[in-house]
């Protein structure tokens, strides 16, 4: 999209050039999320990504319930709002009657990795041609700061207030290693949203993810490390901060499975 | 239409029936007493090209189904009753998000895993709810197997005219019985209405769609409310029952379902014994054909409902009849099947 930008006269500037823009799909709704999260960051990112693969008419987006639960009003595809951790059973129902359509689930660590866990691994397993965008950021954010599966050991939360316990709360569940020993699984990386070279780490992933679903060789996930600074109780620069000194210890970023380049076209 | 009449089981039929109903995609999970309806489907449904995916739970089935729907297809699930309970929030989510789509229960006993033995204790759970929230279902009771194998289009056409989850009330008996029904041989294709709402993929159109069941603003959702139930007073003309031998009945029984092909047969064992008696047996229990009764209950001495369960129907036509005629309910539970003798003397002893 071409935009052009004029003088103050109100005649075109050649002189000026648009170099930075909303992606099509991506919608011109204020984004709600708090100060220092990146689910706007993640969201620009999947709308690039459908710009770029040319889908924004073929599209079909599943939100979550959590903090994203309004991101159909972000982009301009079709949207389904799913139930909580839901999403990849509704995916499967409209990607089994429209093969042709490209279907994402967006999802939290509380809905995929909690209550969803089921879903996931069995759309997993049947290697459902759907791509998934799995933010964690370690916490059941919208409602309050509560602890979730994917809580660091020792960290505190409204529901764990003298910090993570794994003698009652267990470990900390690593989506990706645990999808791995599923075959129908074509593509798994993780990488923290956390600098710039970290996103254009995460566009690459993010490609080869919706790849999988393109060129029919199976799910594809890409697990965002996201800071959580309201629920964290830190400064937007400090949860950065933390994600890159300690929550990559417990999640190691890098490609996961990738069944994609092997079979690239 | 070239048809043939065929032995069939009730399940089978059933499965044929949204078949012939135009069924795009089926999702289910295995449990007794239903479980020839995916078996039939997961061969039939692939063979036409259409889609057959075993869930790995009712919860994921009635999701599949919410994405297959919005999807503009014509979806459909079927389970019993523990099963249906799992989809209910499904269920809740698909009525707020107006989407057409067939829930098939065949009902066994309760509560808990209760038994795979026939009932009818889940009236409560299809008509007033089930889910959270105001909402119905079209809920449609067959009686035999021709009913179960024309009753998944129809509920497939009123779905579809409504936005509305429409579900067959069947129970274990009719899944499990053989009778001769009349299958149709061909699968020419229903007439399915436009679906412009359908998130499809833009392809083409100036604007997105979403399909959603989030009104987070108080007045928005009452707005939502109020028309939902607008449209749920405009059902109202789909009520449908049929009568047997009631113009000169003295007493009138009401019972739907299996219930009610016992219920016309102690009607005429009540006949031989001199005491008239006629049937009103609702064919849709959502909406309730009220109206139906009351008219036909009018100048009888007496009603009796007959249900399999601790008495639900019976509280709708206590409400419809208000109190113009003394209303009796005769019922069984656990999968107990009362004989038809048993119900007679339940006649004999209310008329006297």
């Amino acid at each position: 999209m071409n935009i052009a930008i004029e003088k103050q006269d109100g005649s075109p500037d050649a002189d000026l050039k648009c170099v930075f823009e909303r992606p099509q799909a991506l919608s011109d709704k204020p984004f709600h999320y708090c100060p220092g999260c990146s689910h706007g960051t993640y969201h620009r990112l999947i709308a690039e990504m459908i710009d770029e693969f040319g889908l924004l008419d073929k599209t079909v987006g599943i939100c979550p319930v959590g903090c994203a639960v309004f991101a159909y009003e972000y982009f301009e595809t079709d949207m389904i709002e799913a139930s909580h951790g839901r999403a990849p059973a509704v995916a499967t129902g409209v990607k089994r009657s429209l093969p042709d359509r490209f279907v994402f689930t967006y999802q939290g660590d509380g809905d995929l990795a909690a209550i969803g866990m089921g879903e996931i691994i069995h759309a997993a397993a049947r290697g459902e041609r759907i791509t998934v965008f799995f933010v964690n950021n370690g916490i059941f954010g919208m409602t309050g700061g509560q602890m979730a599966p994917t809580t660091l050991i020792g960290q505190k939360t409204t529901t764990s207030v003298d910090g993570r316990d794994p003698r009652t709360t267990g470990q900390p569940i690593r989506v990706c290693e645990l999808l791995s020993s599923i075959e129908g699984v074509a593509y798994l990386a993780r990488v923290p949203l956390t600098s710039p070279k970290n996103i254009n780490t995460c566009r690459k992933y993010m490609r080869k993810a919706i790849r999988a679903q393109l060129e029919d060789v199976g799910l594809g996930l890409v697990e965002v490390l996201s800071p959580c600074p309201v629920q964290w109780g830190m400064k937007p620069g400090d949860a950065l901060h933390h994600i890159d000194e300690s929550v990559v210890k417990a999640f190691p970023p890098g490609e996961i499975v990738d069944r994609v380049s092997a079979t690239a076209k | 239409m070239p048809a043939t009449k065929q032995l069939t089981k009730g399940n089978e039929a059933l499965a044929m029936g949204a078949v012939a109903g135009g069924c795009d995609c089926f999702f289910g999970y295995p449990i007794t007493p239903q479980n020839e309806v995916p078996e039939v489907l997961s061969y039939e449904m692939p063979k036409r090209g259409r889609v057959f995916v075993q869930a790995e739970s009712e919860v994921a089935s009635i999701n599949m189904v919410y994405g297959a729907a919005a999807a503009g297809k014509r979806a459909m699930t079927s389970s019993s009753s523990p099963g249906i309970s799992l989809m209910m929030e499904g269920v809740s989510y698909i009525a707020c998000a107006e989407l057409p789509c067939l829930i098939v229960n065949v009902m066994r006993g309760g509560p808990g895993l209760g038994s795979i033995t026939p009932s009818q204790g889940d009236y409560f759970q299809a008509c007033k709810g089930g889910g959270h929230g105001d909402y119905h279902c079209i809920v449609l009771a067959p009686w035999n197997v021709q009913e179960m194998y024309e009753f998944p289009a129809l509920g497939f056409e009123l779905a579809d005219r409504y936005r509305c989850p429409a579900m067959i009330l069947a129970d274990g008996v009719l899944g499990a019985m053989m009778e001769p029904a009349t299958i149709r041989d061909d699968d020419a294709p229903p007439d399915v209405p436009e679906k412009p709402w359908a998130t499809s993929g833009r392809n083409g159109r100036n604007h997105k769609n979403i399909v959603n069941s989030l009104v987070i603003e108080p007045y928005g959702l009452r707005d939502h409310n109020l028309k939902l139930q607008a449209k749920y007073a405009k059902m109202q003309c789909e009520t449908r029952w049929d009568t047997r031998h009631t113009d000169d009945a003295e007493i009138l029984l009401v019972a739907y379902g299996i219930a009610a092909r016992l219920a016309l047969s102690a009607c005429k064992l009540a006949r031989k014994q001199g005491v008239n008696a006629g049937l009103l047996r609702p064919i849709t229990l959502y909406p309730f054909p009220s109206d139906a009764i009351v008219e036909c209950a009018a100048g009888k001495k007496r009603v009796l409902v007959v249900e399999l369960s601790s008495g639900q129907m019976v509280e709708d036509v206590r409400l419809a009849i208000n109190g113009k005629v003394p209303v009796d309910f005769y019922g069984e539970m656990g999968g107990v099947i009362p004989s038809p003798a048993d119900i007679c003397r339940k006649i004999m002893e209310a008329v006297q």
